[in-house]
Protein backbone atom coordinates (compact mmCIF):
# COMPACT_ATOMS: atom_id res chain seq x y z
CA UNK A 1 0.00 0.00 0.00
CA UNK A 2 1.38 3.58 -0.62
CA UNK A 3 3.05 4.63 2.49
CA UNK A 4 2.61 7.79 4.18
CA UNK A 5 5.57 9.36 2.58
CA UNK A 6 4.74 8.50 -0.57
CA UNK A 7 1.57 10.41 -0.30
CA UNK A 8 3.25 13.32 1.24
CA UNK A 9 5.31 13.78 -1.75
CA UNK A 10 2.71 13.27 -4.27
CA UNK A 11 1.32 16.04 -2.57
CA UNK A 12 3.86 18.50 -2.16
CA UNK A 13 4.74 17.90 -6.03
CA UNK A 14 1.39 18.72 -6.07
CA UNK A 15 1.80 22.39 -4.63
CA UNK A 16 4.76 22.87 -6.47
CA UNK A 17 3.35 21.99 -10.08
CA UNK A 18 0.40 24.66 -9.39
CA UNK A 19 2.87 27.12 -8.11
CA UNK A 20 4.55 26.47 -11.83
CA UNK A 21 1.58 26.31 -13.54
CA UNK A 22 0.52 30.28 -11.77
CA UNK A 23 4.14 31.82 -12.77
CA UNK A 24 4.05 30.43 -15.71
CA UNK A 25 0.63 31.96 -16.77
CA UNK A 26 1.53 35.09 -15.42
CA UNK A 27 4.63 34.99 -17.38
CA UNK A 28 2.60 33.83 -20.71
CA UNK A 29 -0.48 36.54 -20.06
CA UNK A 30 2.45 39.58 -20.08
CA UNK A 31 3.75 38.57 -23.14
CA UNK A 32 6.73 36.43 -22.27
CA UNK A 33 7.84 34.70 -24.76
CA UNK A 34 10.73 32.37 -23.59
CA UNK A 35 7.71 31.34 -21.69
CA UNK A 36 5.60 29.93 -24.76
CA UNK A 37 8.61 28.51 -25.95
CA UNK A 38 9.65 26.54 -23.04
CA UNK A 39 5.87 25.34 -22.45
CA UNK A 40 6.07 24.27 -26.18
CA UNK A 41 9.13 22.42 -25.53
CA UNK A 42 7.84 20.67 -22.63
CA UNK A 43 4.66 19.55 -24.17
CA UNK A 44 4.68 19.91 -27.52
CA UNK A 45 6.07 15.76 -27.68
CA UNK A 46 3.54 14.55 -25.87
CA UNK A 47 0.72 16.50 -27.59
CA UNK A 48 2.15 15.14 -31.10
CA UNK A 49 1.85 11.66 -29.75
CA UNK A 50 -1.24 12.28 -28.67
CA UNK A 51 -2.58 14.01 -31.64
CA UNK A 52 -1.06 10.63 -33.88
CA UNK A 53 -3.76 8.53 -32.39
CA UNK A 54 -6.81 10.20 -33.37
CA UNK A 55 -5.78 11.09 -37.01
CA UNK A 56 -3.96 9.32 -39.86
CA UNK A 57 -0.83 10.68 -40.69
CA UNK A 58 2.16 12.63 -39.01
CA UNK A 59 1.21 15.54 -40.87
CA UNK A 60 -2.42 15.95 -40.02
CA UNK A 61 -0.89 15.43 -36.42
CA UNK A 62 1.62 18.17 -36.79
CA UNK A 63 -1.13 20.29 -37.69
CA UNK A 64 -4.03 19.55 -35.14
CA UNK A 65 -1.01 20.05 -33.01
CA UNK A 66 -0.23 23.56 -34.39
CA UNK A 67 -4.04 24.48 -34.18
CA UNK A 68 -3.96 23.32 -30.72
CA UNK A 69 -1.17 26.41 -29.55
CA UNK A 70 -2.84 28.97 -31.67
CA UNK A 71 -5.74 28.06 -29.85
CA UNK A 72 -4.07 28.27 -26.31
CA UNK A 73 -2.27 31.42 -26.78
CA UNK A 74 -5.88 32.84 -28.02
CA UNK A 75 -7.42 30.93 -24.71
CA UNK A 76 -4.70 31.82 -22.32
CA UNK A 77 -6.82 34.46 -20.55
CA UNK A 78 -10.20 32.66 -20.32
CA UNK A 79 -7.45 29.47 -18.44
CA UNK A 80 -8.85 29.56 -15.13
CA UNK A 81 -6.80 27.15 -13.09
CA UNK A 82 -9.31 24.45 -12.42
CA UNK A 83 -7.00 21.86 -14.00
CA UNK A 84 -3.06 21.70 -14.85
CA UNK A 85 -1.52 23.53 -17.35
CA UNK A 86 -1.08 20.51 -18.88
CA UNK A 87 -4.19 18.74 -18.18
CA UNK A 88 -6.19 21.86 -19.94
CA UNK A 89 -3.20 21.80 -23.33
CA UNK A 90 -3.83 18.34 -23.69
CA UNK A 91 -8.14 18.32 -23.07
CA UNK A 92 -8.20 20.96 -25.82
CA UNK A 93 -5.67 18.57 -28.32
CA UNK A 94 -7.92 15.77 -28.07
CA UNK A 95 -11.14 17.94 -28.39
CA UNK A 96 -9.53 19.48 -32.09
CA UNK A 97 -8.14 16.09 -32.88
CA UNK A 98 -11.48 14.41 -32.74
CA UNK A 99 -13.19 16.75 -34.69
CA UNK A 100 -10.24 16.15 -36.88
CA UNK A 101 -9.57 12.71 -36.98
CA UNK A 102 -10.40 10.42 -39.29
CA UNK A 103 -9.52 7.41 -37.27
CA UNK A 104 -11.64 8.16 -34.34
CA UNK A 105 -10.70 6.27 -30.96
CA UNK A 106 -13.85 5.95 -30.38
CA UNK A 107 -14.65 2.73 -32.80
CA UNK A 108 -12.55 0.95 -29.96
CA UNK A 109 -14.20 -0.76 -27.19
CA UNK A 110 -13.39 -0.27 -24.11
CA UNK A 111 -14.64 -3.93 -22.13
CA UNK A 112 -12.75 -6.28 -24.52
CA UNK A 113 -13.64 -9.84 -23.08
CA UNK A 114 -10.41 -11.48 -24.02
CA UNK A 115 -8.07 -12.90 -21.01
CA UNK A 116 -4.89 -10.80 -21.18
CA UNK A 117 -2.50 -14.36 -21.07
CA UNK A 118 -3.79 -16.97 -23.23
CA UNK A 119 -6.03 -19.29 -21.29
CA UNK A 120 -4.09 -22.13 -22.71
CA UNK A 121 -1.37 -21.70 -20.11
CA UNK A 122 -3.42 -22.32 -17.10
CA UNK A 123 -5.03 -25.66 -16.29
CA UNK A 124 -8.27 -26.79 -15.62
CA UNK A 125 -7.81 -25.34 -11.95
CA UNK A 126 -6.96 -22.33 -13.07
CA UNK A 127 -3.09 -22.29 -11.79
CA UNK A 128 -0.35 -21.66 -14.33
CA UNK A 129 0.60 -24.84 -16.45
CA UNK A 130 2.46 -22.72 -18.51
CA UNK A 131 4.71 -19.92 -16.10
CA UNK A 132 6.40 -16.76 -17.43
CA UNK A 133 9.87 -17.89 -17.32
CA UNK A 134 12.05 -15.11 -15.64
CA UNK A 135 13.53 -12.03 -17.36
CA UNK A 136 13.24 -9.03 -15.28
CA UNK A 137 16.47 -9.43 -13.61
CA UNK A 138 18.62 -9.59 -16.73
CA UNK A 139 16.76 -7.90 -19.42
CA UNK A 140 18.79 -5.29 -20.26
CA UNK A 141 21.66 -7.38 -20.39
CA UNK A 142 20.39 -9.32 -22.82
CA UNK A 143 19.14 -7.11 -25.28
CA UNK A 144 20.26 -3.35 -24.39
CA UNK A 145 18.29 -0.22 -23.41
CA UNK A 146 18.42 0.51 -27.28
CA UNK A 147 16.73 -2.64 -28.37
CA UNK A 148 13.79 -3.02 -25.57
CA UNK A 149 12.69 0.69 -26.41
CA UNK A 150 12.66 -0.08 -29.64
CA UNK A 151 10.18 -3.48 -28.78
CA UNK A 152 7.98 -1.30 -26.57
CA UNK A 153 7.70 1.49 -29.45
CA UNK A 154 6.64 -1.36 -31.87
CA UNK A 155 4.19 -2.96 -29.11
CA UNK A 156 3.03 0.85 -28.90
CA UNK A 157 2.21 0.97 -33.00
CA UNK A 158 0.38 -2.04 -32.25
CA UNK A 159 -1.92 -1.58 -30.08
CA UNK A 160 -5.58 -0.41 -30.27
CA UNK A 161 -5.78 3.80 -30.25
CA UNK A 162 -7.55 4.39 -26.82
CA UNK A 163 -5.06 1.57 -25.53
CA UNK A 164 -2.03 3.36 -26.42
CA UNK A 165 -3.41 6.91 -25.78
CA UNK A 166 -3.53 5.95 -21.93
CA UNK A 167 -0.31 4.48 -21.79
CA UNK A 168 1.57 6.68 -23.29
CA UNK A 169 -0.08 9.39 -21.40
CA UNK A 170 0.65 7.61 -17.98
CA UNK A 171 3.80 5.61 -18.60
CA UNK A 172 5.67 7.66 -20.48
CA UNK A 173 4.40 11.41 -20.19
CA UNK A 174 3.59 10.64 -16.73
CA UNK A 175 0.47 11.98 -16.11
CA UNK A 176 -2.07 10.56 -13.14
CA UNK A 177 -5.02 8.41 -13.78
CA UNK A 178 -7.38 11.57 -12.75
CA UNK A 179 -5.47 13.40 -15.36
CA UNK A 180 -6.05 11.07 -17.95
CA UNK A 181 -9.34 10.45 -17.40
CA UNK A 182 -9.87 14.12 -17.68
CA UNK A 183 -7.87 14.58 -21.01
CA UNK A 184 -9.56 11.81 -22.83
CA UNK A 185 -12.92 11.63 -21.60
CA UNK A 186 -13.32 8.68 -19.64
CA UNK A 187 -14.30 6.82 -16.73
CA UNK A 188 -11.63 5.86 -14.16
CA UNK A 189 -12.95 2.25 -14.65
CA UNK A 190 -12.27 2.64 -18.11
CA UNK A 191 -8.98 4.13 -17.95
CA UNK A 192 -7.82 1.33 -15.55
CA UNK A 193 -9.48 -1.19 -18.23
CA UNK A 194 -7.61 -0.02 -21.23
CA UNK A 195 -4.53 0.40 -18.86
CA UNK A 196 -4.47 -3.18 -17.85
CA UNK A 197 -4.84 -4.23 -20.98
CA UNK A 198 -2.43 -1.98 -22.69
CA UNK A 199 0.54 -2.69 -20.00
CA UNK A 200 -0.28 -6.36 -20.49
CA UNK A 201 -0.09 -6.23 -23.58
CA UNK A 202 3.61 -4.25 -23.83
CA UNK A 203 4.53 -7.41 -20.82
CA UNK A 204 3.07 -10.16 -23.79
CA UNK A 205 5.84 -8.56 -26.41
CA UNK A 206 8.64 -7.87 -24.03
CA UNK A 207 8.09 -12.00 -23.23
CA UNK A 208 8.13 -13.02 -26.71
CA UNK A 209 11.11 -11.10 -27.17
CA UNK A 210 13.21 -12.81 -24.20
CA UNK A 211 11.71 -16.05 -25.07
CA UNK A 212 13.13 -15.32 -28.66
CA UNK A 213 16.51 -13.98 -27.94
CA UNK B 1 -17.75 -12.50 -10.03
CA UNK B 2 -15.09 -13.72 -7.45
CA UNK B 3 -16.50 -15.54 -4.31
CA UNK B 4 -15.10 -13.71 -1.54
CA UNK B 5 -14.43 -16.63 0.18
CA UNK B 6 -12.45 -18.74 -2.67
CA UNK B 7 -8.75 -17.93 -3.10
CA UNK B 8 -7.96 -16.40 -5.85
CA UNK B 9 -6.16 -18.60 -9.00
CA UNK B 10 -3.20 -17.50 -11.12
CA UNK B 11 -5.92 -16.92 -14.06
CA UNK B 12 -7.54 -14.36 -12.08
CA UNK B 13 -3.96 -12.53 -10.81
CA UNK B 14 -3.25 -11.39 -14.25
CA UNK B 15 -6.44 -9.81 -14.64
CA UNK B 16 -6.09 -7.90 -11.27
CA UNK B 17 -2.46 -7.15 -11.29
CA UNK B 18 -3.29 -3.41 -13.06
CA UNK B 19 -5.93 -2.41 -10.56
CA UNK B 20 -3.67 -4.18 -7.49
CA UNK B 21 -0.94 -1.82 -8.64
CA UNK B 22 -3.19 1.52 -9.01
CA UNK B 23 -4.56 0.61 -5.99
CA UNK B 24 -7.82 -0.06 -6.96
CA UNK B 25 -8.81 -3.02 -5.35
CA UNK B 26 -11.40 -3.72 -2.28
CA UNK B 27 -9.35 -4.26 0.96
CA UNK B 28 -10.22 -7.56 1.30
CA UNK B 29 -9.58 -8.65 -2.36
CA UNK B 30 -5.90 -7.19 -2.12
CA UNK B 31 -5.72 -9.20 0.80
CA UNK B 32 -6.69 -12.37 -0.98
CA UNK B 33 -4.60 -11.20 -3.60
CA UNK B 34 -1.04 -11.04 -2.03
CA UNK B 35 -2.02 -14.31 -0.11
CA UNK B 36 -2.20 -16.16 -3.57
CA UNK B 37 1.63 -13.95 -4.32
CA UNK B 38 3.20 -14.94 -0.98
CA UNK B 39 2.62 -18.87 -2.23
CA UNK B 40 2.81 -18.05 -6.05
CA UNK B 41 6.18 -17.84 -7.40
CA UNK B 42 5.07 -17.71 -10.86
CA UNK B 43 2.80 -15.15 -10.18
CA UNK B 44 5.41 -12.71 -8.09
CA UNK B 45 7.33 -12.70 -11.18
CA UNK B 46 4.35 -11.92 -13.83
CA UNK B 47 3.92 -9.20 -11.11
CA UNK B 48 7.87 -8.01 -11.49
CA UNK B 49 7.14 -8.29 -15.54
CA UNK B 50 4.61 -5.71 -14.98
CA UNK B 51 6.77 -3.48 -12.95
CA UNK B 52 9.29 -3.73 -15.53
CA UNK B 53 7.24 -3.34 -18.41
CA UNK B 54 5.77 -0.25 -16.62
CA UNK B 55 9.62 1.13 -15.49
CA UNK B 56 10.97 0.20 -19.25
CA UNK B 57 7.97 1.83 -20.77
CA UNK B 58 8.79 4.92 -18.60
CA UNK B 59 11.94 5.21 -20.08
CA UNK B 60 11.04 6.12 -23.28
CA UNK B 61 12.16 9.67 -23.71
CA UNK B 62 10.42 13.00 -25.66
CA UNK B 63 12.16 13.50 -28.61
CA UNK B 64 14.43 16.78 -28.18
CA UNK B 65 13.76 19.93 -29.92
CA UNK B 66 15.59 21.47 -32.65
CA UNK B 67 16.73 24.55 -32.50
CA UNK B 68 14.66 25.45 -35.84
CA UNK B 69 11.17 23.94 -34.28
CA UNK B 70 11.98 26.27 -31.46
CA UNK B 71 12.50 29.43 -33.26
CA UNK B 72 9.26 28.40 -35.45
CA UNK B 73 7.22 28.89 -32.17
CA UNK B 74 8.87 31.84 -31.12
CA UNK B 75 7.53 33.41 -34.55
CA UNK B 76 4.16 31.63 -33.82
CA UNK B 77 3.96 33.68 -30.11
CA UNK B 78 5.09 36.70 -31.88
CA UNK B 79 2.53 37.25 -34.34
CA UNK B 80 -0.23 36.08 -31.62
CA UNK B 81 0.64 38.95 -29.55
CA UNK B 82 1.19 41.54 -32.78
CA UNK B 83 -2.56 40.05 -33.43
CA UNK B 84 -3.82 40.28 -29.80
CA UNK B 85 -1.97 43.12 -29.03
Amino acid sequence: MPSTASRRDCARRTVTAVNDDARLLERLRAGDEAAFVALVAGHHDAMLRLASHFVSSRAVAEEVVQDTWLGVLRGIDRFEGRSSIRTWLLAILVNRARTTGVREARSVAVADADAVVDPARFDAGGAWSSPPERWVEDAEDRLGAAALAGHIHAALEQMPPRQRAVVTLRDVDGLDSDEVCEVLALSQANQRVLLHRGRSHLRQALEAVMAGG
Amino acid sequence: MLAYRDPIVCREVVELVSDYLEGALPRRQRRRFERHLADCPHCSEYLAQMRETIRLTGRLVPQDFSPAMLAEFSELFRSWREDSG
